[in-house]
């Protein structure tokens, strides 16, 4: 039942948030009442969530026309002029084939590999990815391919793990199938703890096959014939379309007994976290799948000996997973010739905080990363003074202004002090403070320490200490050099990469900020005017006309002033909660 | 625990029943069905599946996901990621307890919101964000706070 008009609503979680759904009720409406003939669909993360709710229209007239930043309300308008009138409304349109529109230009600099299907198909249609070439690689291999010849191609292309460490994907495969024994697993870690990223999320709920493609040539590879996939407890929609993807793989024999004729068998089940960061970490997370508490185990063993249950176990992430099917069909040297010499292929961010086009990117490797922010993503939003950009979350570090050219690639990005980690990209701006960022970051850190470890239970919560008094105004000469101290020792101190690495946003905020350290330590001011304690709000008498519009918008009655005359604020009661500067008109208020 | 809890924990059991490693999602399906974990259920778990009370006790203090309290009506989570932080979240979890006079992690009087801070969403382009039960709001500002809340 093919028809030529096709149109798509972006239904990831972003999407939905955005109330796609509100939308896609209002197109349904709208195709009935008018009797247009045309097949409606849902797609995953089109990756421009700044614009969402985002609808393709795709119809031999006007070609492909992608409509953005929609609301229910507006539907009815925009299909009626695109259908009915034949004339779209072009401030709705963000690109298209034949209407002009500049945002495609993004896209332009970005490779998807990873996210090849995210956006384009249907999610929940097995269909769809096939006709896209799914499961083609997987027949590649069943049939043509040896289990060394699978890893010996994934070595070449130079695949490295994408879940943070960077850790070669080929030969992690090689030493899983080096180790003989009667059972071995195969898991894929979607439990994404880096509060602030969703690569993972968009291509789990996007592009689900391509991770159980993934899998299964990987589970090939190693002589593997059971599957886990961890997924993180926040992410109801990403484990829902998993689920049907594998009810769908099985009806089709991708999943199950002899798969595609071959001799070889997978099942794969999904398995929901619990809520814990630390069960990020591949050995905490197998104590998890074996039901108990999270808690790291010390390697080696590494899992690849004695994993899940003491058996050989390979784990990688999402987006590592996602890569394969593609290298198997496209080969390795295709693959190779994107990134650096070190770092092949591409990498998807999340890009978000204060910038212009926040979203789901893929950019190839060695790209540097003023060109992923300002190319890409647009630049900083009411074009504001960039001031750094936050690589790694919790385990990762800020980089200033002065290292945008450093390009992205593991090596690059780890001599700056930060990592390359999962892929979530938050980008500052002059009103966000480096020490609260500190802060914000040692806080997540030291609630999800597990506690194994004494520096990584107690340093933290003594440097989260600190750091709290030097937010509050009350910090003291030295406690910089603490700080660095303890940061050293936790370092040294924990078995896990959690307390590792948990003190890098204090030393890249350290060593690249020292000078706003110090200006809350010494001055009590806080450059940025974050810092509750270190700020006031005060009224400038030769702009206050006497309106009262702040009176009135003070929750706490903290102004005073007759009409027609100056006001001003009482600064024992005032909670500077900023209502006041919001509500002038005259911007007779100021933030000290 | 009335008779009816029982007999949900033992179906949620029968179904898990022989498979190994299989005490987070029994947990999970248990407060899925009864709303949150009491003592006098982690203690039925134990006997019926033979894992020391102290496991479990050990397990659900762990995750953060499981409750020992009964919860309110409707579940507001307030987004604390990094994305949502830069964009302001606290002002919004700020206004929410105003609102609500609630403490955080903490239950309204009337048992209509409970209220719990989470690291990410998964919508970080529409920072700062809340989810109230299965529902995201983003893109919000504390003035918006009352007009969602209404609508539970
Ligand atoms: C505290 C901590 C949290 C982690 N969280 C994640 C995560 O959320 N997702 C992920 O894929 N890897 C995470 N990792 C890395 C995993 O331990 C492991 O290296 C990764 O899953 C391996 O897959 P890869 O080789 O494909 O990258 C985390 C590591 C640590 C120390
Ligand atoms: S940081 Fe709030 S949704 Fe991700």
């Amino acid at each position: 039942m093919e028809n030529s008009v096709r149109i798509k609503v972006g239904l990831a979680s972003c999407g939905i948030a955005a109330g796609g759904l509100d939308v896609l009720e209002k197109v349904e409406n709208f195709l009935k009442e008018h009797d247009v003939d045309a097949q409606l669909e849902h797609t995953g993360c089109i990756g421009m969530c700044y614009a969402e709710v985002l609808m393709e229209i795709d119809d031999e007239e006007f070609g492909s026309t992608m409509y953005g930043y929609l609301n229910a309300a507006d539907i009815d308008d925009i299909l009626n002029a695109h259908f009915v009138e034949k004339k779209p409304l072009t401030d709705h349109i963000i690109f298209s084939d034949k209407l002009g529109g500049e945002e495609k230009v993004i896209l332009d600099y970005q490779t998807r590999i990873v996210l090849r299907n995210c956006g384009v198909i249907d999610p929940e249609s097995i269909d769809e990815y096939i006709e896209r070439g799914g499961y083609e690689a997987l027949q590649k291999v069943l049939k043509d391919m040896s289990p060394v010849d699978v890893i010996e191609e994934i070595k070449e292309s130079g695949l490295r793990g994408r879940g943070g460490a960077g850790f070669p994907t080929g030969l992690k495969w090689q030493f899983a199938y080096n180790n003989y024994a009667d059972k071995k697993y195969v898991i894929c870690n979607a439990d994404e703890g880096d509060p602030g990223a969703f690569m993972d999320r968009s291509v789990l709920e996007g592009d689900p096959h391509a991770v159980l493609e993934g899998m299964l040539i990987g589970a090939y590879a190693i002589g593997s014939d059971t599957g886990f996939i961890y997924c993180r407890a926040e992410y109801p929609l990403a484990v829902k379309r998993l689920r049907i993807a594998i009810e769908k793989a099985k009806e089709k024999g991708f999943l199950g007994s002899n798969i595609m004729g071959s001799d070889f068998n997978f099942d794969l089940t999904v398995y929901e976290g619990a809520g814990a960061f630390v069960c990020g970490e591949e050995t905490a997370l197998m104590c998890s799948i074996e039901g108990k508490r999270g808690m790291p185990t010390l390697r080696p063993p590494y899992p690849a000996e004695s994993g899940l249950w003491g058996k050989p176990t390979n784990i990688n992430n999402v987006e590592t997973y996602s890569n394969v099917a593609w290298i198997i069909r496209n080969g390795a040297k295709k693959y190779a010739e994107f990134g650096t010499e070190k770092s092949k292929g591409t990498k998807v961010f999340a890009l978000t905080g204060k910038i212009k086009n926040g979203g789901l990117v893929e950019v190839p490797m060695g790209m540097t990363l003023r060109d992923v922010i300002y190319k890409v993503g647009g630049g900083i939003i009411e074009d504001r003074k960039f001031k750094a950009v936050q690589l790694g979350g919790p385990s990762g570090g800020c980089i200033p202004e002065s290292l945008l050219d450093t390009p992205v690639d593991y090596d690059s990005l780890t001599k700056t002090g930060a990592i390359m980690g999962s892929g979530g990209m938050v980008v500052m701006d002059d009103t966000t403070c480096m020490v609260d960022m500190a802060r914000f970051f040692l806080n997540f850190t030291q609630d999800e320490s597990c506690g194994k470890c004494t520096f990584c239970r107690i340093g933290t919560k003594r440097m989260l200490e600190i750091l709290n008094r030097i937010t509050q105004g009350k910090g003291e000469p030295g406690d910089i050099e603490i700080l660095e101290d303890l940061s050293r020792k936790t370092i040294k101190g924990s078995l896990c990469g959690l307390g590792q690495t948990a003190p890098n946003p204090v030393l890249t905020t350290i060593k690249y900020f020292r000078d706003e350290y110090e200006a809350h330590i010494n001055d009590k001011t806080c450059p940025a005017g974050v810092c509750k304690d270190l700020i006031k709000y005060l009224i400038i008498e030769d702009k206050c006309i006497g309106c009262g519009a702040c009176k009135r918008a003070c929750p706490v009655d903290a102004i005073t002033g007759e009409k027609k005359e100056v006001h001003a604020i009482n600064q024992d009661i005032c909670t500077k909660c900023g209502a006041c500067m919001t509500a002038c008109k005259f911007d007779a208020v100021e933030k000290l | 625990m009335a008779e009816s809890d029982f007999d949900k924990i033992d179906a949620v059991l029968h179904e898990f029943e022989g498979r190994k490693g299989s005490l987070i999602p029994i947990l999970q399906k248990t407060q899925a069905q009864l709303g949150f974990l009491s003592k006098e259920a982690m203690k039925y778990i134990s006997e019926k599946t033979k894992i020391p009370v102290s496991e479990i006790y050990g397990v659900t203090t762990f995750y953060t996901q499981f409750r020992m309290h009964p919860i309110g009506k409707n579940i507001i989570r307030i987004c604390h990621g990094t994305a949502c932080h830069v964009a302001d979240a606290p002002e919004i979890s700020e206004a929410l307890y105003e609102e609500l006079k609630v403490e955080p992690g903490g239950t309204t009087k009337d048992m209509k919101f409970t209220v719990e801070e989470v690291a990410c969403l998964g919508c970080c382009s529409l920072a700062p964000v809340i989810m109230v039960n299965d529902k995201a709001y983003g893109r919000l500002t504390p003035s918006k706070i009352k007009d969602i809340l209404a609508q539970y």
